[in-house]
């Protein structure tokens, strides 16, 4: 019985990967191919998907302003984030648990519920179409999240570490960027880990606060499908390059993933 | 860990404040606004008290697509977290595959939503999809386009397959933080395997699983994305669960009054169901 358990977590692994092959299989087979019937493997390979994406600027933008918009999200919000978890983790002020349990109520706000108004928000401040108006929409849920990963990290370092360094004559942001960064430096990879994730994988507010300038991968994605027809070998190769930044971001955390899931509280 | 009290560190969670505050206190103030308010479409507003809550509260259509929701969200916390714990406690412990089941199964957690909607659209079309065209030639008259029965078992799948893997990081996370002498210890009493699962792993595992319970419970109950790509809340309304019906109203019919009151109700049910979990959580960490 022991021997044999290793079938479930493999079934599991292939349940996962027949998706995922299916849209690859999809992102090498021409529009002919799709629509003339079932196939396990594409026959007519092609990489015309791929080079079309790689030279069409309305295209290949989408993934830069992705990766643009994520990119100030997960530094703006681990940065702010940063001395929130280290107050959180080390002091009692007056109204810590509230403020606590209000931050985590934005990761409960459906952003279905928030996509009019920060659209009139985003509007009003004259930010809409911009990558910051996205990544600021976005720091609703992942600062949250950020704070909460890096208080459950912070809190397993000993309190002794920062009184030692005060004795030892370091000033508060001496030892606090010179000695506590590089401690939690893990907690800090997993908590940007996470708001890439969560940032990447968002549509809703990324869609609604952006129109030309600024338009996700995602978004080009869902427009194509419902304005040229349906291409499908076209949107399976866009999806499979949506994949790859994740892949890539999930190898250098692999050892400490599950412990951000966690929040930091293993 | 005994904590100081200092009112300083108050100017550490200012900017923290201030950025949430920015996002979740106006949009919330303007939905408040809407949501007691009656305009005809010219930019007048008129107090309109309640009305729209009772609308909302009182309508079939909100009824029912708080039912769909409710059924959406229990069937697959029912299948998603037994079928995590199973998974966890079958994976290996050590050894060269441990990465590589762990990079494999975060994996779906990484791909953008819509895609996933529309991986999984691709993958069950009756004609041209490896699941539809299967299902078929077994036997079965499986169509999801068309048969609400069948949408709702495709949904529901995807989300297994979306997020299964995140009860099984976080159990497997519990799981591993085990020493390896409770199980000698277990071994010597002569535990079997169940009684070595009921009273060491459960309870290690109890914490990490209240947190997986939270965060599926509150994202299932907030799909919209994958959702509306996948079926668009059809055939029909079968699959129609709370946000998407919230987005058709208020940016298909632009409904703004009804729309807000609905938003608010919305978030109101998760802000209570969660603050349930939450409290169980946070007594668990005290403990």
């Amino acid at each position: 019985m022991r021997r044999r358990t290793w079938i479930v977590p493999t079934a599991y692994i292939v349940f996962l990967m027949l998706p995922i092959y299916w849209l690859v299989n999809m992102s090498f087979k021409t529009t002919n191919e799709i629509l003339g019937g079932f196939s396990l493997y594409p026959k007519e390979f092609t990489l015309d998907n791929y080079i079309t994406i790689f030279t069409d600027p309305t295209w290949y933008t989408g993934y830069l302003n992705s990766l643009a918009y994520v990119g100030i999200n997960t530094a703006l919000s681990v940065a702010v984030a940063l001395p929130a978890a280290y107050a959180f983790s080390r002091y009692r002020f007056i109204g810590d648990k509230h403020l606590f349990f209000w931050l985590l109520t934005n990761r409960m706000a459906p952003p279905a519920v928030f996509a009019l108004p920060f659209f009139q928000l985003y509007s009003a401040v004259g930010l809409f179409d911009t990558h910051i108006a996205v990544a600021l929409s976005h720091t609703l849920f992942n600062i949250p999240l950020a704070v909460w990963i890096l208080e459950g990290f912070m809190s397993g370092v000993p309190k002794e570490l920062d009184e030692t360094a005060y004795v030892d004559g370091h000033s508060f942001w001496g030892f606090f960027l010179k000695i506590f960064i590089p401690t939690i430096a893990a907690g800090i990879g997993v908590a940007c880990f996470f708001c890439f994730m969560f940032s990447w994988v968002e549509l809703l507010l990324a869609k609604t606060l952006t129109a030309v300038e600024a338009k996700p991968i995602a978004a080009t994605m869902t427009r194509t499908a419902s304005t040229s027809g349906y291409e499908l070998g076209l949107l399976a190769a866009a999806g499979t390059l949506t994949i790859v930044p994740g892949a890539f971001v999930i190898y250098f955390v692999r050892n400490y993933i599950a412990k951000g899931f966690a929040l930091g509280r293993v | 860990m005994n904590k100081t009290i200092n009112q300083k560190a108050w100017l550490f969670v200012l900017p923290v404040f201030l950025l949430v505050a920015f996002n979740a206190i106006i949009p919330l103030m303007t939905v408040v606004n809407y949501s007691v308010q009656e305009t005809f479409g010219d930019n007048t507003f008129f107090w309109s008290g309640v009305l729209w809550f009772e609308e909302i509260l009182t309508s079939e259509r909100f009824h029912d697509s708080l039912g769909r929701q409710l059924m959406f969200t229990f069937s697959i916390l029912a299948i998603e977290v037994p079928l995590g714990i199973a998974i966890a406690l079958t994976m290996p412990r050590k050894g060269p595959f441990v990465p590589v089941c762990l990079v494999l199964m975060a994996l779906p957690l990484l791909i953008p939503w819509n895609v996933v909607g529309a991986m999984w659209n691709i993958f069950a079309l009756p004609d041209i999809g490896l699941l539809g065209y299967s299902l078929n030639a077994l036997g079965f008259d499986y169509n999801f386009t068309r048969q609400p029965g069948d949408a709702w078992f495709t949904l529901i799948l995807m989300d297994v397959w979306h997020w299964t893997s995140l009860v099984v990081l976080l159990s497997y996370a519990g799981l591993v933080s085990i020493p390896d002498a409770y199980y000698q210890a277990a071994k010597i009493d002569g535990a079997g395997s169940w009684s070595i699962f009921r009273h060491i792993q459960l309870p290690k595992m109890k914490r990490v699983l209240t947190i997986a319970v939270l965060l599926r419970f509150m994202d299932s109950f907030m799909i919209y994305t994958e959702a509306s790509v996948l079926t668009g809340g059809g055939p029909g309304n079968s699959t129609t669960v709370l946000s998407i019906d919230l987005v058709k109203i208020a940016l298909g019919q632009f409904d703004l009054g009804p729309a807000a009151a609905m938003s608010l109700i919305y978030f109101l049910i998760i802000l209570a169901l969660s603050w349930v979990f939450y409290t169980l959580m946070m007594r668990n960490e005290d403990s």
